[in-house]
């Protein structure tokens, strides 16, 4: 085994700094990340059984015993609830994405990455963008699954298509969260556990399973101001799922006035805010 | 001229632990220093400022004559750094993992492809460059660790405990890289708990106890202050120990110890193996039965014994950075 530098290839380096090298070292990043997805099927594979699990359990379970617009019909409860898990399953892909990152850390690959001359929020955008990737995969799966137990739309295909937008920018929205929990965290597990945590309170806590009008009213206000409830009520509005029985608004909510502006807001914000704060901790990570 | 690795009273502290307490460095152009210390001594502390990765809250460092707190993204494209964790992906192959890496050290993928292929040839992996990393022994992690440390054969390498945890062939096959690397002009800070591996790769040691350098100098150097090597012997019957003494008083280079419950004892030597074969037939000669006798060399340990009176293993005191040395 020999190893002398001498004959190494002459490198010319590329031009380095700017938006082009942050976007190809993303990339280069998210590459790595969609590939280990592909080594790892199982994490995909339960990725998926949940959020069908979900659509299933809510549609048989609940779909006749709960009242929307004064209604008990199944039909239009199945109608009503794909939003809300749809929703539920792009933000709960927050988890993988701050799991994954620890994991990065624990292994060392974070100090690789960080001794490497690339750009500095490549390694959070990178896996962020795989994670979208995957997200929107399980949307694909999920949507499919929703129409076989009989949830239909009613707009057409071009609003259909910008409600499941909405739903993946929060999803990406989200994934920025999960990457500051998981820079945040000593051990993976505690970013799977750290990652799922808050958003049971913050699904629930909203328009997302039933109508918030049968809420106390203070946890009226907090459901309709919930940054999620304005991207459910936001793809309802796209799918044509909006109940004729169910106001828009209990509370007079902005957000719940005008929901897919208030979606895309929200959405915006929270990457600004918690993309800043990620890479700011990326700089400076140390297990 | 400062060297190609050059820090001046470095501090970091992390809360109440002082891990770099003012640490100078300076190691010339295409040389190897080695840095010597406990677990939680401050190695990998220094280590990490070096190599950018950390933010000493004083001092300066200088890496290939460009300044690690000003521009630390010059200093990441003129060093290559493996750490004590084989930090390389286990989900890609061996070629994926190098790829990627030179990728981000930013150049074209048909560059990084090819030196990929001449890394994967040079350090014995072509067989398992399209295996996951998952499925490699520890050795050969470690080799691809060190492959994607030298992708863009950088001037300045880190090395943080390599050896670590592996086992004596391994580390051997460890050794004769480094030693290639070093030959083509490579400068090199190695990290290590081992003398022995200090002995044979580094010109010059640094021992550093609590984030402070407490000695420097060759490895001769270090081990004359520690008292160069010993013969211990065991005799079979406590009445051997007085016809054993006055050999070992005549032979040796110092007073002779003796520890009579375990029938022991040791003397400071120079000779090597052929004074060793001396004794032999003087004890021999002088009708003394030997149950056990071995020439020993001062270890880390008989360094750090002699140096700050502690023992490397027994201390607590850790700089929090240096934690996962702990995990094998």
């Amino acid at each position: 085994m020999s190893v002398t530098t001498k004959d190494a290839p002459v490198l010319t380096p590329r031009p380095s700094g700017g938006v082009m090298q942050s976007v190809r070292d993303s990339l280069v990043v998210a590459k790595r990340n969609l590939i280990r997805m592909t080594r790892i099927p199982e994490m995909v594979i339960f990725g998926l059984i949940q959020p069908i699990m979900f659509v299933v359990l809510f549609t048989y379970v609940f779909g006749g015993s709960i009242s929307i617009g004064g209604s008990t019909d199944p039909q239009l409860y199945k109608e009503f609830l794909m939003a809300g898990i749809f929703a539920q399953t792009v933000t709960f892909a927050t988890a993988g994405a701050g799991a994954g990152i620890a994991d990065d850390m624990h292994k060392g690959l974070i100090d690789r990455f960080r001794s490497l001359p690339m750009a500095r929020g490549a390694v959070l955008t990178g896996r962020t963008l795989a994670d979208l990737v995957q997200t929107t995969l399980t949307l694909v799966v999920l949507a499919g699954v929703a129409l076989i137990v009989g949830w239909r739309t009613h707009e057409n295909i071009g609003k259909v298509l910008c409600g499941f937008l909405l739903l993946l920018l929060l999803g990406y929205a989200f994934s920025w969260i999960g990457a500051l929990i998981g820079l945040s965290v000593r051990t993976p597990e505690a970013a799977t556990s750290g990652g799922l945590i808050w958003l049971f309170p913050l699904t629930f806590i909203s328009n997302a399973f039933v109508p918030v009008t049968g809420m106390p009213t203070f946890l009226q206000h907090v459901a309709e101001w919930n940054p999620f409830s304005a991207t459910v009520a936001g793809a309802r509005e796209l799918f044509g799922n909006t109940m004729p029985g169910v106001p828009k608004s209990v509370t007079g909510a902005w957000p719940m006035e005008h929901p897919i502006i208030a979606s895309v807001i929200w959405s915006v914000l929270i990457i600004v805010v918690f993309r800043s704060l990620a890479v700011r901790k990326y700089r400076s990570a140390t297990v | 001229m400062p060297g190609a690795i050059h820090a001046e009273g470095l501090v970091k502290t992390f809360g109440d632990v002082r891990a770099l307490d003012g640490v100078d460095l300076d190691v010339p152009e295409g040389t190897v220093l080695g840095l010597l210390g406990p677990n939680g001594a401050g190695k990998t502390t220094a280590v990490r400022v070096l190599t950018t990765l950390l933010r000493p809250d004083s001092g300066a460092a200088f890496v290939a004559g460009i300044d690690v707190l000003k521009k630390p993204n010059e200093v990441r494209r003129s060093i290559g750094l493996s750490g004590q964790f084989a930090a390389v992906d286990e989900y890609l192959t061996g070629r994926e993992n190098l790829q990627m890496v030179g990728q981000l050290y930013q150049m074209s993928s048909r560059d990084a492809k090819a030196r990929a292929g001449v890394l994967l040839e040079r350090f014995n992996l072509a067989d398992a460059a399209d295996r996951t990393a998952k499925t490699y022994s520890g050795g050969m992690r470690r080799r691809l660790d060190l492959a994607a440390a030298l992708v863009v054969s950088p001037p300045v390498m880190f090395m943080d405990e390599p050896t670590t945890g592996l086992d004596p062939r391994n580390r051997q096959q460890l050794w004769d890289v480094i030693e290639d690397l070093v030959a083509g002009g490579t400068t090199l800070l190695l990290t290590t708990q081992y003398l022995e591996e200090a002995d044979r790769l580094a010109h010059d040691i640094c021992v550093i106890d609590h984030g402070k350098v407490i000695a420097r100098g060759t490895s001769d150097e270090l081990k004359a202050r520690t008292g160069g090597e010993r013969v211990e012997v065991v005799v079979h019957r406590p009445d051997e120990i007085e016809p054993a003494r006055s050999v070992l008083t005549t032979l040796g280079k110092g007073e002779v110890t003796v520890a009579r419950l375990s029938r022991k004892l040791t003397v400071p030597v120079s000779g090597g193996a052929k004074l060793l074969a001396e004794i032999i037939r003087e004890l021999d000669g002088s009708g003394v039965e030997i149950d056990d006798i071995a020439l020993r060399r001062p270890t880390l340990d008989d360094v750090f014994l002699s140096l700050t009176g502690h023992a490397a293993e027994a201390d607590e005191h850790g700089d929090p950075e240096d934690k996962k040395e702990e995990t094998p």
